[in-house]
């Protein structure tokens, strides 16, 4: 039988002996086990800013663009040939199986008055079903409905930006705004949504029912154009589905040929920043596995004490033989010693970590986030480096003879 | 049965192709409670000898019985619960650990047979008392003179109540009037708990204290007498 309070206690003992040494040794699994923990915290925090992001845009979501122009043979760019409709959006929502829902977006930017204060932002003239598109949430008021779309009614939702800046703290539901000088009823408010990837603030808009944005605000070449259809899929599974459904109906549609280009295109923001957070996962993950080469370097240094300590205590090691120990009560010894060594450095590491997380948040702003699942695992790591670099020096101190250890100087 | 029985032990060392002979045919055997010292010029093959009573070496041939157990069966395990359970050892050097209390080094020897934390105390408290180092308890070998130091070791020897005590030596680093108090010592153990005492010295007047002298050269026993 092994007692283990007072193999405890007889390490902690000898730690204190050389507690510059202890300390040192200590300071290899400090510094694995912080950077471990302050590398993952960034990483996570990276990936989860982007999850976020992912989440504000809505999930799932496809965008349409409609095709380039060419003129003389200088092709201008995605967006320049208005080549979408109203009737393709019906129709994507209505044969594309793929997908759960479309709402169009034809607008620009204008000047909004409210009393005397004014305000320039983009509107966007679309359906009821882009809140859903785009997982957007009403602080207050009601979204227009169908029939508000049909009749081109003049009501439209103000995103928080614009409540700010042109209503401070009065409530706007049903106050009357002008865009481009046409009078608009107020009827809801949206939810803050924040910053784009690309860093655009989406809470700076004005959505408008798309018939009264084509009648009265931006006129169109053609009865019906849309400037871009946001298509929400299924789930994520089906956006590449969905996307070829959308390439084959629009192509069908807007008959083009085999061997003609698309005049659309088909974006899959998710997908980019899928990959996004996919890499910032990876990024992540390396840097952690950079963090626990120093780990294992702490571990190192703690086998290197620990063989010195073997042979600086032969004597010590021959006294316990002689006085009964087995070959297990002094591996465990110095096992436990260094199992000492390495847990005081994880707590350590683990405070210097978390606390160098807070830091990188608070100073350099970087989202961080402390997994206590990484915490754990980084403690027992630690752990565990102590009982394997133990170990060797642990396994030597027990073959020792007990005559010859007994007769060292 | 006699305590130690030890019949034609040889031991053999091989250093490189030399093979050096250290002890050649050893037989006799030790009953319960007896005084014995061994002595002999160095290189005589006492230690060795002394290494295989204390079941910290095994013979090369031969068999050694310890209480009718036969020691050369048993593995580094077991040797070190023998050596635990029925042997005190008494060095020449104290080898006491530094740094730890006297009364920690007495417990020592407790620590690896599961005796609870509180009897370990009671025990080591009432064995340094028996040598007479009370109050002393607390002190470290530093603090300790090389007597007292060696009265440590004895109770350290004492405390889990073996048989056997094995004194290598236990006066050569003490002043006469010192190793006489520690000669005292072993024979007030021997007369009042029966204790069998084996001691390894050079030194006739150290001899004297014991009722046996086994003498020993070039690693076979010339004499093994009474002493009267």
């Amino acid at each position: 039988m092994i007692n283990i309070p007072s193999t405890f206690k007889i390490s902690f003992r000898a730690l204190r002996v050389n507690k510059m040494r202890s300390a040192l040794t200590m300071l290899g699994i400090v510094i694995g086990v912080g950077a471990v923990i302050a590398m993952l915290a960034v990483g996570k925090g990276a990936s989860q800013k982007i999850a976020d992001q992912i989440a504000s845009i809505g999930s799932n979501l496809l965008i349409i663009l409609p095709g380039s122009t060419t003129t003389g043979g200088v092709r201008m760019g995605a967006g320049t040939q208005p080549t979408l409709t109203m009737g393709d959006t019906e129709a994507i929502l209505r044969e594309c199986p793929a997908v759960a829902n479309v709402a169009p977006d034809h607008g620009g930017v204008a000047q909004v008055v409210y009393g005397n204060q004014n305000w320039s932002t983009g509107i966007k003239g679309t359906t009821p079903n882009f809140l859903n598109v785009r997982e957007w949430q009403l602080a207050s008021g009601r979204v227009f409905t169908e029939q508000e779309v049909k009749s081109g009614a003049k009501v439209c939702l103000l995103g928080r930006t614009v409540v700010d800046n042109l209503f401070g703290n009065i409530d706007p539901i049903g106050q009357v705004v002008r865009i481009k000088k046409v009078p608009f009823t107020v009827i809801g408010a949206l939810a803050p949504k924040g910053q784009s990837l690309t860093g655009q603030d989406q809470d700076d808009t004005i959505l408008v029912p798309i018939t009264a944005v084509q009648r009265q605000l931006f006129g169109t070449p053609f009865p019906g154009m849309v400037r871009i259809i946001h298509v929400k899929a299924k789930s994520t599974e089906d956006l590449a589905v969905a996307e070829k459904q959308i390439n084959e109906l629009l192509r069908q549609r807007h008959r083009i040929g085999p061997k003609q280009e698309n005049d659309f295109t088909v974006r899959n923001l998710t997908q980019i920043m899928q990959t996004q957070e996919q890499s910032s996962k990876v990024m992540a993950l390396l840097l952690g596995a950079i963090a626990s080469v120093s780990l294992l370097v702490g571990g190192i240094g703690i086998m290197n004490i620990m063989l010195v300590s073997v042979t600086e205590r032969t004597r010590e090691i021959g006294i316990r033989m002689a006085v009964g120990a087995r070959t297990w009560d002094i591996r465990l010894q110095f096992i436990i010693e260094a199992l000492t060594l390495s847990l005081i450095g994880g707590i350590i590491g683990i405070i210097l970590g978390v606390g160098g997380s807070k830091m990188l948040s608070a100073f350099a702003e970087w989202p961080t986030i402390i997994s206590p699942f990484y915490v754990v695992l980084a403690f027992c790591f630690s752990g565990l480096v102590g009982i394997f670099f133990g170990f060797y020096p642990a396994y030597k101190a027990s073959l020792l003879d007990p005559i010859d250890a007994l007769r060292y100087e | 049965m006699p305590l130690i029985d030890v019949q034609q032990i040889t031991k053999v060392y091989q250093l490189g192709d030399v093979s050096v002979k250290a002890l050649c045919a050893v037989s006799f055997s030790i009953e319960n409670g007896e005084f014995i010292a061994i002595m002999g010029p160095s290189g005589s093959g006492k230690s060795t000898f002394m290494n295989i009573l204390g079941c910290l070496d095994k013979p090369t041939s031969g068999r050694y019985l310890l209480e009718g157990t036969d020691v050369g069966s048993l593995g580094r395990d077991e040797l070190a619960a023998i050596r635990n359970k029925k042997i005190g050892f008494v060095f020449q050097g104290f080898n006491l650990l530094s740094r730890t209390s006297a009364l920690e080094n007495v417990e020592l020897p407790m620590l690896y047979n599961g005796v609870t934390a509180k009897e370990r105390r009671q025990k080591a408290i009432s064995a340094l008392k028996s040598v007479g180092l009370e109050g002393r308890e607390h002190h470290f070998p530093n603090q300790l003179s090389g007597g007292q130091q060696q009265r440590v070791a004895v109770a350290r020897a004492l405390v889990n109540n073996a048989p056997i005590i094995l004194a290598d030596e236990p006066t050569g680093n003490l002043d006469t009037k010192t190793s006489a108090e520690i000669m005292q010592l072993f024979t007030k153990l021997n007369a009042e708990s029966n204790i069998t005492i084996i001691l390894i010295t050079h030194e006739p007047d150290i001899a004297e204290y014991s009722r046996r002298i086994i003498k020993f050269r070039d690693g076979c026993i010339v004499t093994d007498e009474a002493n009267s």
